[in-house]
């Protein structure tokens, strides 16, 4: 197992900023507060390095890595994975994240976010594209459009934040340092410049008169439109709507030799606009701060998850805000499901089985038995999942839940990739099992997914029920997914739960998991019950 | 400048799709050798024709606009060709010129379309002369606009001022472009100016009289200095190039629309002389309102028949007025499917404005025209054969407006002649009920005998005449079903009398 938690549980991970350009952050003069540091972390958590930047195993077990994949698709460049890879083990922490979060569910506050990552994101493109140019004028024009867009959000954002109902205190401390920021003098004068520059070369009209292989640049003099004057003339001959001929020049940004020497004319024509671009450039070259830089990439992780979860909502599927606690292993969840399993069923349409679950008083252990194909893997990774994703601070899949933080979730999965080895199959489940109890302590999680299926039963009841104590001695929480109903019955501390299948379509997948003892009548029947075999369903079948 | 010869205030659509059901319509009317009449090896001719006779006019006002403009065409032949001739050799000439690709450089669309500019100058001023000769002679109210509107729109003034502009577009003086500065001080809106011109001449207009200006000459070996120069040219003449292009486009669609419109006539004339060859007689036929039920005729005949074959076909009498429900029965090749096609050939030219195959004929207009007859083989691997005339009669039924014309021929015999009659019985009294005209074309005596019982005025029975010695006149009378179809006849005929007749089921 890979170590899934870096560092100190009771440190909050951080991870490096990347910055927005290659352009040197200068922290503006700020009139409001400056304790706005993050939107993910609250004030005064100490950063940590050593964040994980691949998927940890315990990830891949859970399927959260598709998860992950699928939130931040198309977002890679940020490299907000590893946010979603580590967990958090302070309950303040999370519930810092569930302010943000819940703010965002405000569909006005979700939308102005929204305004503010696609402006920011057209001031990277540009800038991206004045470093494309090769004239140093043009370079200045492409700049001059980059701080206006810049400007022009930054004061819109501070304006909109102030009255916006914002309850979480990273949305509340941001909107502080918005103000702040778009109130500086650097900042106003900034704006004020760039607008000078526009004015001044956006009224320059100039005429290119072409003779052979001599060009003329000159002020233009009122000529009438040509092309307007031939159109007006065969405007009798219009008959329905016809061919465009009009040709798409390809635009590219860069200059041609002709274009560059027409500017230099141009800029000759127009000393005063031109000298004016010339200083602006050189005044303001390196406009975003460093903290709305860090925020446009940090507000992605909640953005991207919402997103990510919304036509599962509009499928009617519920996710909630789980209650967190670093002490009590009361466990209770309504209505939760596989989200990996929930996000591929719900687009191809197919309806998802959400299932209800909790552990309390001294339970501590569910065995899952029942029918394959039944829904018993889900149900473990299911129960994996909505610890993970409790412990990033995301909405878990349910409609009420109540979450142990486990310092560790560790995982007993088959692994298909790996090679047998020398010591066989048996002998690799059970060192791999051994590492496992060697570091689990009582607040750990532990799932298993039907260890020791490489021997005889007799064996395996054996070898799985050395475990289980183990287990159970050690009080923290697991789940066992298996065959052997034995284990259902060890202790009061084992919940035994069993799947089913849906009597009216038995091809569908995410099914229904329910507590009831594991006598194999139910699996019996539930395979009668798959292929329509069952007293009732002849009697119907054979009605016709 | 609009010619609006098929409709008084619109222009043919050369890309109105045929009904759906127009393939039935080909094979159950015989269409092919109408159009074959009509169109000879002219496909636009053809295409236009069928457009034109299978979407139908529901107005009378539009088919008497129509039948007025044929009767000036019957009139004035030669001068009516002449103008179909004039638009056929401008299409054909813009299509020779025709570069072959789309250009990607506004210099060839210019240089181009100038060259097309100049052909379709000259034929439209041929178009003009002609008009002169012959407008004169036109009474028709399509005719007599469309003349009009020649004259009006060509007149000499314009002429010059073309033939001006020609000259001009060649630019050999040079091109003076203005422009503004867009994203990135790129160059932007490129407009194509025409130069100021008093004293100085051509060359000051260029350059401008108010220094400063400031010029370069590109090296005679900047290869892409003298490219992107003439980029930039282009962009200058890009909208003048594009509106060039697109007058000639507008020109050939005008002469497209001419050809078509005036080629449906030609067509009509081309039709009007074969069957005249054949001593065949045509008329110009009466619509009467969609509400009212009428047929009325006189000598009413198959078109298609009379044009496949040498000999002169028979034509039928009637007056049916007043009759929602027409049921035909009567003998094996007594002409009942001959006279079923000659009613919906009458109706369906009748709603293009056509003259029609009768000495005289009225009906009433019907709002859409549609067939279901026997199928003579199974088309479908999977389902039966009256599973697929009911399937048919399905989407039929899908398709059908009001005071539609339904013709049928022998449906719904390829099952037992109770359920069929059944059927076809309450079809015929749902269509009767919500205004569907019915002309039945039936063996099944239980249908034909069921609805003759009722004794409903609205409904008329035809047979197939008969004499008593068994020969057929091919002609349809009036006179109610009979219990057998004569297959004896047929049988006897056929056979000669040579062996015994098997007895008739």
């Amino acid at each position: 197992m890979d170590d899934a938690y870096a560092g100190d549980s009771a440190s909050p991970p951080s991870v490096g900023v990347v910055p927005i350009v290659r352009v040197r952050h200068t922290a503006h003069d700020c009139a409001g507060p400056k304790t706005f540091q993050s939107i993910l972390f609250p004030p005064g958590s100490r950063a940590l390095v050593d964040a994980p930047s691949q998927p940890p195993d315990v990830v891949r077990d859970l399927n959260l890595d598709q998860i992950i994949a699928a939130v931040t698709a198309g977002h890679e460049a940020f490299d907000l994975q590893p946010f979603f890879y580590a967990p958090l083990r302070d309950p303040d922490q999370i519930a810092y994240r569930h302010e943000v979060m819940r703010d965002l569910e405000n569909p006005p506050v979700m939308a102005r976010i929204r305004v503010f990552l696609s402006a920011i994101r057209e001031v990277r493109e540009t800038l991206a594209r004045a470093a494309k140019l090769y004239h140093p004028r043009q370079k200045d024009r492409v700049l001059v459009d980059a701080v206006d867009l810049y400007v022009t959000e930054m004061e819109a954002l501070a304006r909109d934040l102030a009255v916006l109902p914002l309850r979480s205190r990273g949305f509340r401390d941001f909107a502080g340092y918005v103000a702040g920021h778009a109130a500086s003098a650097a900042f106003r004068g900034m704006r004020e410049d760039g607008e000078k520059a526009k004015a001044l070369l956006g009224s320059i009209r100039y005429c290119v008169a072409i003779r052979g292989d001599s060009v003329t640049v000159r002020a233009y003099a009122g000529e009438a439109d040509y092309s307007e004057v031939v159109a007006r003339t065969f405007e009798r001959f219009r008959q329905d709507a016809v061919k465009d001929y009009r040709v798409t020049f390809r635009d590219d940004p860069v200059m041609d030799s002709v274009e560059e020497r027409i500017l230099d004319r141009v800029a000759r024509l127009n000393p005063e606009a031109f000298d004016f671009l010339e200083r602006y450039a050189a005044t303001h070259r390196e406009f975003i701060d460093p903290v709305i830089d860090r925020f446009f990439r940090e507000i992605h992780f909640y953005v991207l998850y919402l997103d990510y979860v919304r036509p599962l909502r509009e499928a009617g599927l519920p996710f909630c805000y789980p209650a967190v606690s670093i002490r009590s292993k009361q466990t209770f969840v309504r209505s939760t499901f596989d989200l990996a399993l929930a996000a591929k069923l719900t687009r191809e349409n197919i309806p998802v089985v959400t299932n209800d679950l909790f552990l309390r008083g001294r339970e501590r252990i569910f065995v899952v038995s029942g029918p394959n194909q039944g829904g018993k893997s889900t149900f473990a990774r299911t129960i994996g999942q909505l610890h993970h994703l409790a412990a990033i601070g995301c909405p878990v899949p349910g409609r009420k839940a109540r979450l142990f933080l486990p310092d560790r979730i560790h995982t007993h999965f088959e692994r298909e990739e790996t090679v047998v080895s020398l010591r066989g199959k048996l002998q690799d489940d059970l060192i791999r099992m051994h590492d496992i109890l060697a570091q689990a302590t009582p607040d750990s999680l532990i799932l298993m997914n039907e260890i020791f299926s490489s021997t005889t039963l007799e064996d395996a009841v054996f070898l799985a029920t050395q475990v289980m104590r183990r287990i159970i001695a050690l009080d923290c929480l697991a789940v066992c997914v298996t065959f052997m109903d034995e284990l259902a019955a060890l202790d009061a501390k084992v919940v035994s739960i069993t799947s089913t299948v849906v009597p009216e379509d038995p091809a569908r997948r995410t099914l229904k998991v329910i507590r009831r003892p594991a006598d194999g009548r139910a699996y019996a029947f539930s395979i009668a019950e798959k292929y329509r075999l069952t007293r009732a369903w002849l009697d119907r079948r054979l009605a016709r | 400048m609009r010619a609006h010869l098929l409709f008084r205030d619109q222009d043919f659509d050369p890309a109105q799709p045929l009904p759906a059901h127009a393939d039935e319509l080909f094979l159950d009317l015989g269409l092919t050798p109408l159009f074959d009449a009509m169109a000879g090896d002219d496909k636009i001719i053809r295409d236009t024709a069928q457009r034109v006779v299978l979407n139908g006019l529901f107005e009378r006002h539009a088919i008497l606009y129509r039948q007025d403009i044929l009767r000036d065409a019957l009139a004035n032949r030669a001068a009516v060709r002449e103008v179909y001739a004039l638009a056929v050799a401008a299409i054909e000439r813009e299509h020779k010129n025709y570069f072959g690709f789309i250009s990607r450089s506004p210099g060839v669309v210019l240089h181009r379309s100038v060259d097309v500019m100049a052909m379709f100058v000259d034929m439209l001023g041929r178009l003009r002369r002609l008009a002169d000769r012959h407008a004169s002679r036109f009474r028709s109210e399509g005719f007599v606009t469309f003349f009009a509107m020649l004259a009006r729109e060509l007149d000499d003034r314009y002429f010059t001022e073309l033939r001006d502009h020609l000259v001009r577009l060649k630019f050999r003086a040079g091109t003076l472009i203005s422009a503004e500065m867009g994203d990135g001080l790129k160059g932007q809106d490129y407009v194509l100016r025409q130069p100021n011109l008093g004293q100085g001449g051509w060359l000051s207009g260029l350059i401008g009289r108010n220094p400063p200006a400031y010029s370069f000459t590109l090296h005679p070996r900047d290869e892409a200095g003298a490219r992107a120069l003439s980029e930039l040219n282009d962009r200058g003449i890009n909208l003048v190039a594009n509106a060039v292009a697109q007058a000639n486009d507008h020109v050939l669609s005008f002469f497209r629309m001419l050809r078509a419109e005036m080629g449906f006539y030609v067509g009509c004339l081309a039709l009007a002389d074969s069957l005249t060859a054949r001593e065949q007689n045509v008329c110009f036929p009466e619509p009467l309102p969609i509400a009212q039920r009428v047929y009325r005729f006189n000598g009413l005949y198959d078109v298609s028949l009379a044009l496949s074959k040498p000999e002169p076909v028979i034509g039928n009498d009637g007056d049916l007025t007043g009759k929602g429900v027409v049921v035909i029965t009567g003998a094996n090749q007594g002409g009942k499917s001959t006279f079923l096609r000659s009613v919906g050939l009458a109706q369906m030219m009748m709603q293009a404005g056509m003259f029609v195959g009768a000495g005289s004929f009225a009906a009433n207009l019907c709002g859409g025209l549609h067939t279901h007859y026997k199928r003579e083989e199974d088309t479908s691997m999977t389902s039966g054969k009256f599973d697929e005339e009911l399937a048919r009669m399905s989407s039929l039924i899908d398709r059908l407006d009001q005071n539609a014309l339904v013709l049928f021929n022998e449906s719904f015999q390829s099952t037992n002649e109770r359920e069929g009659s059944a059927i076809a019985r309450e079809l015929v009294l749902a269509f009767q009920a919500h205004r569907i005209k019915v002309v039945f074309v039936t063996h099944l005596y239980d249908l034909a005998h069921g609805l003759h019982e009722r004794g409903d005025p609205t409904m008329a029975f035809l047979r197939a005449e008969r004499s008593a010695d068994g020969t057929r006149s091919f002609r349809v009378v009036p006179g109610e079903p009979l219990s057998t179809s004569f297959g004896q006849d047929l049988y006897r005929q056929i056979f000669s009398d040579t062996q015994k007749p098997e007895p008739v089921a």
